[in-house]
Parts: C-alpha cells; sequence; structure tokens
C-alpha cells in the first residue's frame, strides 16, 4: 500500500504535477495558490532538465506554456481568478493549435480585484470556453485533497489523450485545506508520445507549422468544426458521484468544496427524516447532462448550490429539460456556505 | 551552368506576400541565408509574429509557430527550455515587439534567453493599415497621429536597442539598415552574429532593422529609402550596443 502523505491542497496539485511527468511549469504568484508556484520552485528547480520559470506575467506564463505545449513538453501553469482571466487569449490559442496542457484555477471571489476567499465564480468562464472563438477545455473538480492528486493527473492525461488545455478547476478552500493523500503508482510510460507531432529538429522529415489561424473563412470554419469533433468524443470522459440517489426528496447538485459541505448537509438532514440525494460532476466540462435528466424522471425537485450568483445551474435545468423545479442557493464574495445553510434552504422547499 | 545566384535552402518556395519595396523580403533572405550559412536550418524553430510577417511561418523552410501578438518572446521561451538543443528565433515587428510585447522582451531578455530575435522597425504599423507605432518617429503622420505625433502626448519612439542595452543579461545587440548595398552585408553579418550566438549558447541576442513600409508611409520604394536614411537613422543610429563574449 502506498504511502499516506498529509498535505495541503496546493502543495499536493503540485506533487501531484510532478508524480505525472510534468517537468515544466510556468507562473506568476497569486493568493490563494501561492503554496503551489513555491512547491514547483522548490521541486522542479531540483530536477535536471526540467523548468520552473516566475514569468513576468499571468500572460507571459501561459504564452510560454504554449510554446512548451508546441515543443511537446508536459506542461503546466496555475493561478487564480483574476489571473485566469489574463491567460484567456493564451487558451484560447493553445485549444486553436490543439496543444496539451494543464491550467490549474484555484478560485477566489470576483469580480474585478474581488477577495482572497474560496468562490466558483469562474465556472461560466471555465466550461464555455473563457476566452475568444469557439472552444472549450476539460474542465475537472475535485472536492478533496485526493481528488486534487488524482484529477491533476488525469488532467494531464487527458489533455494529451485530445490534445486540447484541461482546466484542473479548484477552489481557495482546498487549495488551503490539509488532508491525507496516496500517490498511486505513475508508469511514465503512459504518456504518449509527442514526436510525431510537436515541434523540433526537422531532419528527415517535412517542417512542421503551429498555427492558430487561418485567414481563409471555409478553411478556419473547418479547424473549428474538428474542435467540435473533439469536444463531442470527450462525452464519454464524463464523470460524476452520485449520493443517496435512490428516492430523495430533493436532489443537491453541486460540484467542489461545496459538494462536500452538502454531504454534511446530507447527513444532518438524515436524523430530521429528510432524504436528500447529491449528484457531484466531477467532470465539468463534458457536463454529465444525461445522470441529471434521469434522474429527473423520478424526483420533483432539485436545488443547486453554488459559491457563485447561479452558473451551473443553467447546465443543470438543461439538463432536467423542464421535468422538475430547479431551485438555486448561493453566496458569493468569498463566504462559504454552511451545511445548515443548505438544510435550511432545503426544508423551506420542501414546505 | 554556373549557378551564380540562388535562392537560400532555409527558404521555401511559398512567394512572399509583402508588398513592392518592403524590406521584409530582404530580411527573410539574410535570416535564410544565416541558418543555411550556420547549417541549423533542421535544428530550427522559428515564431512568427502578429503583423505583417504572420505569414513567415510559410516562408521558412524549418519548424514554425505563430505566437499572440506580442508574445514571442514568451512562446520562444517555452520552447527553448523544452528544447535547449534547437535554435530558436522569433521575428517581430515594432507594434509587437516595443508596444503590446514590451513586458515580454525586456523579460526575455532580461532573463538572458538564448534565443534569437529579429526586430523590424519600420516606425508604423504595416499589416492594420498605417496606425501609429511606439517607434513612429515625432511628427510622423500616421492614421491614428493624424496631426503627427506629438511627444507631449504620445511621447517619443522608443529605441529598443538602446533600452535593452541597459540590461547585464543581453549577449548581443544590434541595429542595422538595408538601404544601401554596404548596410546590407553588415546587416548579413549582425544577423549570422545573432544565430551563431546561439549555437554556441551565449545568450540572448538581438537585431533591430530598420525597414520600410513604402505602402504605409505614403512614398514610392525609392523615396522610402530616402526617407528612412534621412529620418529614421538619425534618431535610431546604427551599431553594435551590446557585444559580450562570456555572459556572467
Amino acid at each position: 500500500m502506498e504511502e499516506r502523505l498529509l498535505m495541503k491542497g496546493n502543495e499536493a496539485i503540485g506533487e501531484a504535477a510532478i508524480h505525472a511527468g510534468c517537468r515544466y511549469y510556468f507562473g506568476y504568484p497569486i493568493t490563494p495558490q501561492s503554496e503551489l508556484i513555491a512547491y514547483m520552485a522548490k521541486r522542479l528547480l531540483k530536477i535536471e532538465g526540467a523548468t520552473f520559470l516566475q514569468a513576468e506575467s499571468e500572460i507571459s506564463a501561459i504564452n510560454m506554456v504554449y510554446g512548451a505545449a508546441a515543443a511537446g513538453g508536459r506542461v503546466m501553469t496555475s493561478s487564480s481568478s483574476p489571473g485566469i482571466s489574463l491567460k484567456q487569449e493564451g487558451i484560447s490559442y493553445i485549444a486553436c493549435a490543439e496543444l496539451p496542457c494543464v491550467v490549474v484555477n484555484v478560485m477566489r471571489g470576483g469580480p474585478g480585484l474581488g477577495s482572497i476567499q474560496p468562490a466558483q465564480g469562474d465556472y461560466f468562464q471555465a466550461t464555455k470556453g473563457g476566452g475568444h472563438g469557439d472552444y472549450r477545455l476539460i474542465v475537472l473538480a475535485p472536492s478533496s485533497v485526493q481528488e486534487l492528486v488524482d484529477l491533476t493527473i488525469k488532467a494531464f492525461d487527458l489533455a494529451d489523450k485530445y490534445r486540447n488545455p484541461a482546466m484542473l478547476l479548484a477552489d481557495g478552500l482546498l487549495g488551503q485545506m490539509m488532508e491525507p493523500v496516496q500517490f498511486k503508482e505513475f508508469d511514465e510510460k503512459s504518456i504518449p508520445s509527442k514526436e510525431s507531432w510537436a515541434l523540433g529538429s526537422s531532419k528527415g522529415r517535412e517542417p512542421r507549422r503551429i498555427v492558430p489561424f487561418d485567414l481563409d473563412p471555409v478553411e478556419l470554419e473547418k479547424i473549428v468544426n474538428r474542435l467540435k469533433q473533439k469536444y463531442q468524443d470527450m462525452q464519454k470522459e464524463v464523470e460524476y458521484e452520485l449520493v443517496n440517489i435512490d428516492n430523495p426528496d430533493i436532489v443537491i447538485v453541486a460540484y467542489g468544496s461545496i459538494a462536500r459541505i452538502a454531504k454534511t448537509t446530507i447527513q444532518m438532514a438524515k436524523k430530521e427524516g429528510i432524504n436528500i440525494g447529491l449528484i457531484r460532476p466531477i467532470t465539468l466540462f463534458p457536463f454529465p447532462y444525461k445522470v441529471i435528466e434521469d434522474t429527473a424522471d423520478n424526483v420533483d425537485k432539485f436545488l443547486v448550490t453554488e459559491m457563485s450568483l447561479g452558473q451551473m445551474i443553467e447546465d443543470v435545468k438543461i439538463a432536467v429539460k423542464g421535468k422538475a423545479e430547479v431551485s438555486f442557493y448561493g453566496r458569493t464574495g468569498g463566504v462559504v456556505i454552511s451545511p445548515v445553510e443548505i438544510l435550511e434552504e432545503v426544508k423551506r422547499l420542501l414546505k | 551552368m554556373k549557378e551564380v545566384f540562388t535562392k537560400p535552402k532555409a527558404l521555401t518556395d511559398v512567394p512572399f506576400t509583402y508588398c513592392p519595396g518592403c524590406h521584409h523580403g530582404i530580411i527573410h533572405r539574410l535570416v535564410a541565408e544565416a541558418m543555411d550559412d550556420l547549417n541549423i536550418t533542421e535544428d530550427t524553430i522559428g515564431i512568427a509574429p502578429v503583423g505583417c510577417a504572420v505569414f513567415a511561418y510559410l516562408f521558412f523552410n524549418c519548424d514554425m509557430i505563430v505566437a499572440a501578438h506580442g508574445r514571442a518572446p514568451a512562446t520562444a521561451t517555452g520552447i527553448k527550455r523544452v528544447r535547449p538543443d534547437n535554435i530558436v528565433f522569433s521575428y517581430q515587428g515594432d507594434g509587437d515587439l516595443a508596444s503590446i510585447g514590451t513586458a515580454e522582451i525586456v523579460h526575455a531578455a532580461n532573463r538572458g534567453e538564448k534565443i534569437t530575435v529579429i526586430f523590424v522597425n519600420n516606425a508604423i504599423y504595416g499589416m492594420t493599415g498605417g496606425q501609429m507605432a511606439p517607434t513612429t518617429l515625432q511628427g510622423q503622420i500616421t492614421q491614428t497621429s493624424p496631426y503627427g505625433r506629438d511627444s507631449r502626448t504620445m511621447g517619443m519612439p522608443i529605441r529598443i536597442c538602446e533600452l535593452l542595452s541597459t540590461l547585464n543579461s543581453p549577449a548581443y545587440i544590434e541595429r542595422v539598415a538595408l538601404t544601401k548595398p554596404a548596410y546590407i552585408v553588415k546587416a548579413k553579418k549582425a544577423i549570422k552574429k545573432a544565430f551563431q550566438f546561439q549555437v554556441e549558447g551565449k545568450g540572448f541576442s538581438l537585431v533591430e532593422v530598420l525597414s520600410t513600409c513604402p505602402t504605409n508611409w505614403g512614398l514610392s520604394p525609392k523615396e522610402a529609402n530616402e526617407w528612412l536614411n534621412e529620418k529614421m537613422i538619425p534618431y535610431y543610429p546604427l551599431g553594435e550596443f551590446k557585444y559580450v563574449e562570456e555572459v556572467s
């Protein structure tokens, strides 16, 4: 059995990335993910041939990622909400050029400079592209430190599999939390070879060109359609967790740290004879529409709870297709929702 | 038949898309000749900018990538860190390098990234149709300085070679022009030297090439060359600004 280590969320992401063979990291300091950049510095600067680089800006960092990914490196950048906004142009380029990389967003309160407390206000930005043009990221939403590890590793694998940027969408609560974690053995041979497409030496082959544009509309449309096909193929990667889903009075849909808080609500409610189910999307893109729709055939009421004004609720409503009532409870600004608050909302809805 | 003149091997057969009298074509040729001379084409990765030279990715016969506007030095950094044995160069215009990408060029130079930068300064935005560049001369009329660049509100034109030469880290910085055969010979030497520095692992190198934009300057190619000689060279003196044999 693997060793159990007590780790802080942000550091666990860093260790998981290195564990998964990430040898290139470009970033810029921002709270509440500062431990992650510091961890990458501490570790990567001691690995021969690896690069840790504190970039001059978030914009530079993502464009370094663009170059490193094009050259075939397993590469990551990380930031928190305002910094992720700055990276969006670069992410759009990387998506168009079909390059793999991992972007970590340890979300904090917004808009604007916002706060440094946990929030989930970047759901739209993460799941609907975020930058300009038609593209999507693979978006994974951990809800424990162990999942920060597992989903960081998975993000690298999915990014490589689909040659698409993958985002780990965490929040300040997870980043700052300490929990025991285990690292499963990772086979570096599982990293797919990039020699068939990455930039390098063109000896013995035609020169390669990585070009995130085409001025001919028909040709650009072909690129966009190829991306669309890829996003459809990604649907098979849908992952979610179901809790207490047999005949509940109401189903909560929540992701990340709020899903975890909702599990406490479920325990509290049981003692009061209220039966609450939970659907926790683990992949936010692709989104688990089908399981929500199927659940809506048997359940009248859904409560979506998020640390935002209500963003994921739009996807839940699309999934439910009007078959059930979908309500929302959210807090913003960096206020973390308590289990009691959610329970009170449930009681109000069931009245 | 004896071959007296031939296209460099480091250029493809794709015809250039540049306007008559524009210097990009000459600069591409000089870069390609340097790659041929040093026998590095197969190991070179080039970065095309946003702007008229965006199509450089079609013209050079090596691996190429198109970077976001201004970000070529960052993209070059990422590539070079993954492929330290390859030769990495960026090809950038004045809007790209000296305006939107100022932070990237200053910091890539300051880190001493082992890359080569070809900086084409024609004192105007070409592809977007002739707007004021950070290197537009005082009094110069452009679409966005229709009454002439007024230094009181628009600042003075930025001298990139001088600015970067204040840093310790860059290894080689030179400014050249192409308006006379003698200048072209010097420019060719400078560009080759810039690549040579990278081959030898000496560090960051940049060659600024003063260039014409007859289309957006509203001049004939001949007049454009004269304007460059009379107006640009006095403000942007030619020469070597930095030459460090061993970078500490």
